[in-house]
């Protein structure tokens, strides 16, 4: 349904290939290909253990894969290699943002300064790295003016302008995740990865949170990749979902696609090949016998 | 080459004493995650323990074999600092457990003062000395090796064979495992937390308490700021082996022991110290988890 | 009714049997430990022999005060302590308003400290107030600017550095060197000092930031070692242990000399009576100068994204590496101003004593240093300085008690006790407060209104 919107543009903005990460004897991630496009919201989903966060931990710099190179082409046709760079970098100067799986928030800090230290390299910059701003440079403040703005502006999107001025670590966990989103945001990505956003929360904080990502895409044009158990979300909103099993890629299409493969049903299920036919029979006779009882 | 195994087996006895002390460290570091500052003032403790105890002995019994003289020694000593550092866990450390991580440390290194400044008061600032022990030395191959070097390495290697089963073999090493391992988890599983603690706080000053009798026996004299270097140089050896691994501290301890005295004898004494901590450091920097130590997984 | 009574007599009853039980218990433990080290004591008699002394009354003095102190705890302090909390807990707390006095106890503070050498010179003469001054003054207010200096990198940054007397060292010996050997004066070496701190801490700081946690500690405390024991054997430029003397004073901006003999010494030039006073009152007022100066740029700091930073980092460096932050050359950058503050201190150090050696920098200046950052409750720069007078001038004040002389005789000197009850102190302070005096940190900016952040959600940092 969503996908329509952002035809226009449809080149890869991340591209993935045979990337492989092994742990001591173990295979996390076995020669997974994938891309995500420009203006999408790409879903990464599969059984607990597939290797979805260390896909992200790839992408994002805090594991160096085993092999496989990781591109990320940057609106302006800029194009960075990810595997070979540091993740600060990969944050800073290719522009991709990341959440985390459990919630990393700076608890002491307040959550307007949460956002504020989101903007760091763009504050050190304007304050000539420290020194100028030390002086009361003028260009300072007014970044810093801005900064506060920008803050304002994602605070309001979501739903923390109230609670700006408290410790993030008082905030209730629905509330954190929506502040650790409108943390990466303010970073100012062009591709966003978000590590299970709607793990913990009830249904309307769910609601809440595709609306919130929806706005996110339509607003700033910000491609998200997400990895999702909650199957609302995944396919409420996104446009292209690709399925991980044991470390490999088993299924990559549209929501519709995806949630009638087979060889997901049966991941999922946990089936051996051969029975997946016989699962899907069952399946199909159960629906049927619900759909007559209605 | 006999100046050269001389030299290795002074590093051995050096080792082994720095090896006992550091086990101490790394055991507490390991079930609570705490650096006990205080640990090498108790080594010195258990050192003026013995050192009563051998002047009370030597005045009142007269002609007491050696043996048994040692080892009334040793066991006042492991006693008493036993008791110290069960009563300093009891009311400084626990207090404080499960609380922010600096204030065990700052507490600790109050101790520490404490500790010394309290040997300094009621015994007095001045080197102890005391007539040698145990003088035979034996040669063998050219190499001279003392019977205190001997006695010295059998004691570590028996204390360790000893403590290695405990931990390993014994229902109370299992605790002290389990409570390292997650301690809020081993009390649901019926495991008394604090008395695991307690007991190891008691083990750790025990080892410290025997390591401070040879150090007495080794270099005839005792001071009360006899706890700080080889309390740093034995907490240099945890670190070095791998906190929280008990190998890892005794083989951290031997190395330290040779670094120095191989260092001595073949470069200039002054810089012993400067090469033990420089070794330390770049151990550190290229291995940050030390020799035998889990590398700490980054989880993301 | 009958019963009621008859349960509250029998609790008491078993409440003072408890007490006498640990009390006894108590006595029993504090007999095992003060046996060997308080009943006996070792000294050496004529023919230079270790003999026993004994002190069996002392002993018992130990153990009944144990005794009677845990009985007491036990029977009347814990149940007082029990109830005051219950009634406490009963009562809605109303957050009363700060008083005139706590709102501005920094401009108060400092306006005291600035009026503190003429007041002291009026009310005891110009002598007399030399030890208010510089025992007290300038002593404490080393100590402040040195733990406001670490408190960058501990308390800020969550770095823990048990080696931080090793920039204290390097500026000491800094001015005490380049004056000596190229006549630099102090006004030049003052901020070189600093620098040279600095990059000190850049050069030992690059390699092992990668490290957390304790080993971070344990590697910055073999650094502060190392620096020491270098102090000490390079003598044909330290001198070694003799240490560096005759270091020159510093003047009023070179305008004024200190020097008896110059020609514009400082009293001679105002008429006044030749007196080391007005050189000490001098340096009261640089140091506190220089304190300030650290607690400004901290302030200062802390406001802009360099100091946001360091903060982040010590609540989640992973979180900081994922928004962009180079962590590497943050926490260098706290290294660095920590050491630098360090450095600058350690000037000011040498410039006092006119003399620095090694015996000066030792582990244990490190560990006052930390405490007092944690004591203070860190981050906390007005709970810092609270904590350095408390444990400083407490200390110094010690040795101003002679009138307990009369109470346990000539031979009792006070000075010997000062380690001892400093130690005890810290673990006294430690045990009752864990998160220092001020455990509230006050956020950088804020959108509606400043609320202070309790310090149950601040962390200390992992490296």
């Amino acid at each position: 349904m969503a996908a329509g919107a952002n035809l226009m543009n449809n080149d890869p903005i991340l591209k993935v290939e045979h990337l492989s990460m092994r742990f001591g004897g173990l295979m996390a991630i076995n020669d997974l290909s994938f891309e995500a496009r420009r203006g999408d919201i790409t879903a990464l989903i599969g059984p607990n253990g597939a290797g979805k966060t260390t896909v992200f931990n790839c992408i994002t710099g805090f594991y160096k894969p085993t092999m496989g190179m990781i591109s990320m082409t940057q609106q302006s046709g800029k194009k960075f290699l990810l595997e070979r760079m540091p993740d600060f970098e990969i944050t800073r100067d290719a522009k991709v943002a990341r959440t985390f799986q459990n919630i990393r928030m700076f608890s002491g800090l307040t959550v307007l300064e949460n956002l504020l230290v989101a903007q760091h390299n763009m504050l050190m910059r304007a304050s000539g790295y420290t020194i100028l701003g030390l002086f009361g440079y003028s260009g300072y403040r007014r970044a810093k003016e801005q900064s506060i703005e920008i803050a304002k502006h994602w605070l309001e999107k979501a739903d923390l302008i109230e609670r700006a001025d408290d410790p993030a670590g008082d905030l209730p966990y629905g509330a954190q995740r929506r502040l650790e989103i409108a943390r990466a945001m303010c970073t100012g990505p062009e591709f966003l990865c978000l590590d299970e956003p709607a793990a913990g929360l009830n249904p309307r904080e769910s609601q809440a949170l595709n609306e919130l990502l929806r706005s996110i895409r339509k607003d700033t044009g910000t491609s998200i990749l997400l990895i999702e158990h909650d199957m609302s979300v995944v396919m409420g909103i996104s446009d292209h979902v690709i399925v991980l099993e044991y470390g490999q890629k088993i299924s990559d299409g549209t929501p519709d696609e995806v949630k009638n493969d087979p060889k997901v049903i049966a991941a999922y299920l946990g089936v051996e090949d051969e029975e997946v036919e016989e699962v899907i029979e069952q399946i199909v006779e159960i629906e049927t016998k619900q759909g007559g009882q209605i | 080459m006999e100046y050269f195994v001389q030299q290795l087996i002074n590093g051995l006895t050096l080792g082994s004493i720095y090896g006992l002390i550091a086990i101490g460290y790394t055991m507490v570091y390991g079930i609570i995650g705490m650096i006990n500052f205080a640990h090498g003032d108790i080594f010195m403790l258990g050192g003026f323990a013995a050192l009563i105890l051998f002047l009370i002995l030597t005045s009142v019994f007269v002609g007491l074999p050696v043996v048994l003289l040692l080892l009334v020694m040793m066991a006042a000593a492991m006693l008493t600092a036993s008791l110290w550092n069960w009563t300093i866990e009891k009311l400084a450390y626990r207090p404080l457990r499960g609380s922010f991580r600096l204030a065990p440390l700052i507490t600790a290194i109050g101790m520490s003062i404490t500790l010394s400044n309290f040997i300094q008061v009621t015994q007095g600032p001045r080197n102890k000395p005391i007539p040698p022990l145990v003088s035979s030395v034996y040669n063998v191959f050219g190499i001279s090796v003392s019977l205190k070097q001997i006695l010295i390495m059998i004691l570590t290697v028996s204390l360790l064979a000893i403590f290695w089963y405990v931990v390993n073999k014994t229902a109370l090493g299992r605790a002290q495992r389990a409570t390292e391992q997650d301690r809020k988890m081993a009390a649901l599983l019926g495991i008394d937390v604090d008395r695991t603690i307690s007991i190891t706080f008691v083990m750790g000053a025990a080892l410290a308490a025997v390591a401070g009798t040879m150090y007495l026996m080794y270099y005839g004299v005792i001071v009360f700021t006899d706890g700080f270097v080889p309390g740093v140089k034995a907490f240099t050896a945890a670190v070095l082996g791998g906190i929280g691994s008990l190998p890892g501290a005794v083989i951290g301890g031997l190395l330290i022991g040779l670094i120095e005295s191989l260092w001595s004898a073949y470069f200039t004494i002054d810089y012993k110290d400067v090469a033990t901590f420089s070794i330390l450091a770049i151990v550190l920097i290229f291995k940050p988890s030390g020799i035998l130590g889990r590398p700490e997984v980054e989880k993301v | 009714m009958a019963t009621l009574s008859y349960s509250k007599e029998s609790a008491a009853g078993t409440l003072t049997v408890r007490a006498l039980r640990e009390g006894f218990y108590a006595g029993l433990i504090a007999l095992g430990l003060f046996v060997l080290f308080v009943g006996l004591e070792t000294t050496q008699n004529i023919r230079n022999e270790l003999v026993l002394n004994q002190r069996w009354g002392l002993l018992a003095i130990f153990v009944a005060v144990a005794a009677v102190g845990r009985f007491l705890g036990v029977a009347y302090v814990q149940p007082w302590a029990a109830a005051r909390k219950a009634a406490r807990a009963a009562v809605v707390q109303k957050e009363a308003p700060e008083g005139f006095f706590v709102r501005n106890f920094s401009k108060l503070a400092i306006v005291a400290l600035v009026l503190m050498p003429p007041v002291a010179v009026s009310l005891l003469g110009v002598q007399g107030s030399l030890k208010w001054v510089d025992n007290f003054g300038i002593q404490i207010l080393i100590y402040v600017m040195l733990a406001w200096g670490l408190n960058i990198v501990v308390g800020l940054a969550g770095l823990l550095d048990l080696g931080y007397v090793a920039f204290y060292a390097v500026g000491a010996y800094s001015y005490a060197l380049l004056s000596q050997y190229f006549g630099l004066s102090f006004w030049v070496l003052l901020p070189l000092a600093g620098m040279l701190a600095a990059c000190w801490g850049i050069i030992l700081g690059f390699p092992v930031l990668r490290l957390r946690g304790d080993y971070l500690a344990i590697v910055t405390l073999a650094f502060g070692e190392i620096i020491r024991l270098v102090l000490i054997n390079w003598t044909e430029v330290t001198k070694g242990t003799f240490g560096v003397s005759g270091i020159p004073k510093a003047s009023v901006f070179g305008i004024w000399s200190f020097d008896v003999s110059a020609h514009n010494n400082f009293a001679k030039a105002f008429g006044l009576p030749m007196s080391s006073a007005y050189y000490k009152i001098f340096l009261f007022y640089l140091i506190l100068a220089l304190a300030l100066l650290t607690a400004f740029v901290t302030i200062r700091l802390r406001r802009m994204p360099i100091g946001r930073a360091w903060e982040a980092l010590r609540e989640d460096e992973i979180a900081c590496r994922s928004l962009g932050i180079n962590t590497v050359t943050t926490k260098l950058t706290a290294f660095a101003t920590g050491a630098m503050f360090g450095g600058i201190a350690g000037s000011f150090f040498a410039v006092r004593q006119g003399f620095v050696s090694p015996e000066s920098f030792v582990f244990l200046e490190s560990a006052i240093i930390l405490a007092i950052v944690v004591l203070g409750g860190m981050g906390s720069l007005v709970g810092i300085a609270v904590a350095a007078t408390v444990m400083v001038g407490g200390t110094e004040l010690l040795r101003e008690m002679t009138f307990l002389k009369t109470i346990f005789g000539p031979d009792f000197t006070p000075e010997l006790y000062r380690m001892l009850i400093f130690g005890v102190a810290m673990v006294v302070v430690m045990v009752w407060k864990p998160r220092g005096f001020v455990g509230s940190r006050e956020p950088t900016a804020f959108l509606h209104e400043r609320k202070a952040v309790s310090g149950s959600f601040t962390k200390e940092g992992h490296g």
